[in-house]
């Protein structure tokens, strides 16, 4: 644990000295900006559009950041021999691998912080407390997504294209699954086929549409039991990620 | 290289700036997807989808140059899109004030008629948020289509459905207000006085919004009597 400890530090260390806070502080300024502008045009409820439509950017921009971050720094490690070396030294692969999740996991826990606060000018406390630990839960998923698709495919576009496509999957899943099933779409063999991989992937996919949500800002957080089952079954999935993780290093030939 | 950095530059500057760029017109505007495609579209963020799609539909036909604002409409897909933005978040109240404080006054009393009918299908599944659309509604029923029964037909809505004890004395006594023998415009500024004195309206552009109303009514009643 404490080589796990040291691995996550030093990603830390490395990210604050990255462009990652200036990057997230750019992506502040922006969603400000944006949605500061639309509520500007907007004839009514302009404060709850612009929480809403910052929120939501703030959300999308977390993720992304932290996965391009993920991404990016595991191919720099590989093209240095930066890993070849850390695992000649005396710590196992399963404690480098989850040293580095560690570390990613705060890096994201971080992320959510900075942009849970400008949040502060729109949302009760309770409500923004809610929101903020949901997107770090949600930004460690991303992590754990991220660090598992660097790790096992080679290519840098490939693992940031999996990453972001199993995020969008995660959010638009309940969506997806509503409409195959709905009555418009028929009894046809190809609506049949097109509701069984709906549920199919249903059954593989976290449903992210359930947690970080805007609407928890406006309306109000959903009750304490309904927040944590949501938490719960995204750190599941977490636990998931991390386990084909370590089992996809573990039996790497370097 | 350097040269043709800066042709490329040039180029691209010139042929934006020679685009004219104005308010999407009328006829752009696209067939309501269902509500179901629009949940899809938000990703999980039905509240920002809805009130961005909101703040892009009002742009279509609200140019400058047109005579009466929205008057190229075509108000049956304008309903759809209300009634899908509505479906994905059903707390909102932009589409519905939308629908009775904008696209409500038209002279055109066929749209009109289609809009106030979209409000007052809406208004039973939350009553004790959407009444102040259906009160509008029923004061534009009474005094631009000058159709009572309808206007009637909706006061009595909301005194019938609405259960929040903080909604004002006057909005569930509606239909006597209907019944009174006022003009439009006292009707709207009791209306609106009734509005701000119990604190509903919060948001300091649906206020500005609201006075703009007013001072238009106004204008128009100013130039009506002047034109007897």
């Amino acid at each position: 644990m404490k080589h796990s400890i040291t691995v996550a530090r030093y990603l830390l260390v490395e990210a604050l000295r990255s462009g990652l806070p200036w990057l997230a502080a750019a992506c502040v300024i922006a969603a400000m900006a944006v949605s500061g502008f639309l509520s500007r045009v907007a004839i009514t409820e302009a404060a709850a559009l612009q929480a809403s439509t910052a929120a939501a950017l703030l959300r999308a921009c977390a993720v992304f950041l932290l996965t391009a971050h993920v991404v990016a720094s595991v191919a720099r490690e590989a093209n240095d021999k930066g890993l070849e070396l850390a695992l000649a030294l005396p710590i196992s692969r399963p404690a480098y691998y989850l040293g580095k999740l560690i570390g990613y996991v705060c890096i994201g826990a971080l992320l959510a912080t900075l942009f849970a606060v400008p949040l502060l000018a729109w949302a009760k406390p309770a409500d923004l407390a809610a929101w903020w630990i949901s997107l770090a839960t949600e930004a460690a998923v991303a992590a754990a997504s991220a660090l598992f698709f660097a790790s096992a495919l080679t290519q840098t576009v490939a693992a940031i294209a999996a990453a972001v496509g199993l995020y969008l999957l995660g959010r638009s899943i309940a969506a997806i699954q509503a409409i195959a099933g709905g009555p418009l779409a028929g009894d046809s063999a190809p609506a049949q086929i097109a509701r069984w991989i709906g549920d199919a992937l249903g059954l593989l996919l976290p449903r992210l549409d359930e947690v970080t949500r805007s609407d928890w800002l406006l309306y109000g957080a959903p009750a304490a039991g309904d927040c944590a089952r949501a938490l719960a079954e995204l750190a599941l999935y977490f636990v998931l990620l991390t386990a084909a993780g370590l089992f996809d290093f573990s039996r790497r030939n370097l | 290289m350097l040269w043709l950095l800066a042709a490329a530059l040039g180029a691209q500057i010139c042929w934006q700036a020679a685009r004219r760029v104005g308010a999407p017109s009328a006829v752009d505007l696209p067939a309501a997807p269902s509500a179901q495609a629009l949940r899809l579209a938000s990703l999980g963020e039905p509240a920002a989808l809805a009130r961005l799609a909101m703040v892009w539909l009002q742009a279509f036909d609200s140019r400058g140059d047109n005579a009466i604002p929205y008057q190229r409409l075509d108000y049956r897909r304008l309903v759809a899109w209300l009634r899908a933005i509505l479906a994905t978040d059903p707390k909102s109240e932009y589409p519905l004030f939308a629908a009775a404080r904008v696209y409500g006054e038209n002279p055109d009393p066929a749209k009109v008629r289609l809009v106030l009918d979209f409000i007052y299908a809406e208004f039973p599944r939350d009553p004790n948020r959407r009444w102040p659309a259906l009160a509008h509604a029923a004061l534009l029923a009474k005094h631009r289509l000058n159709d009572l029964p309808l206007a009637r037909r909706y006061a009595s809505a909301i005194e019938r459905l609405t259960t929040d004890p903080s909604i004002p004395l006057w909005a569930r006594q509606m239909e006597i207000f209907i019944l009174e023998d006022m003009d439009e415009l006292e009707a709207a500024k009791i209306m609106l006085g009734g509005l701000l004195a119990t604190g509903r309206i919060r948001d300091p552009q649906e206020q500005r919004f609201l006075e703009a109303r007013l001072k238009e009514i106004e204008r128009r009643l100013g130039e009506q009597t002047k034109g007897r």
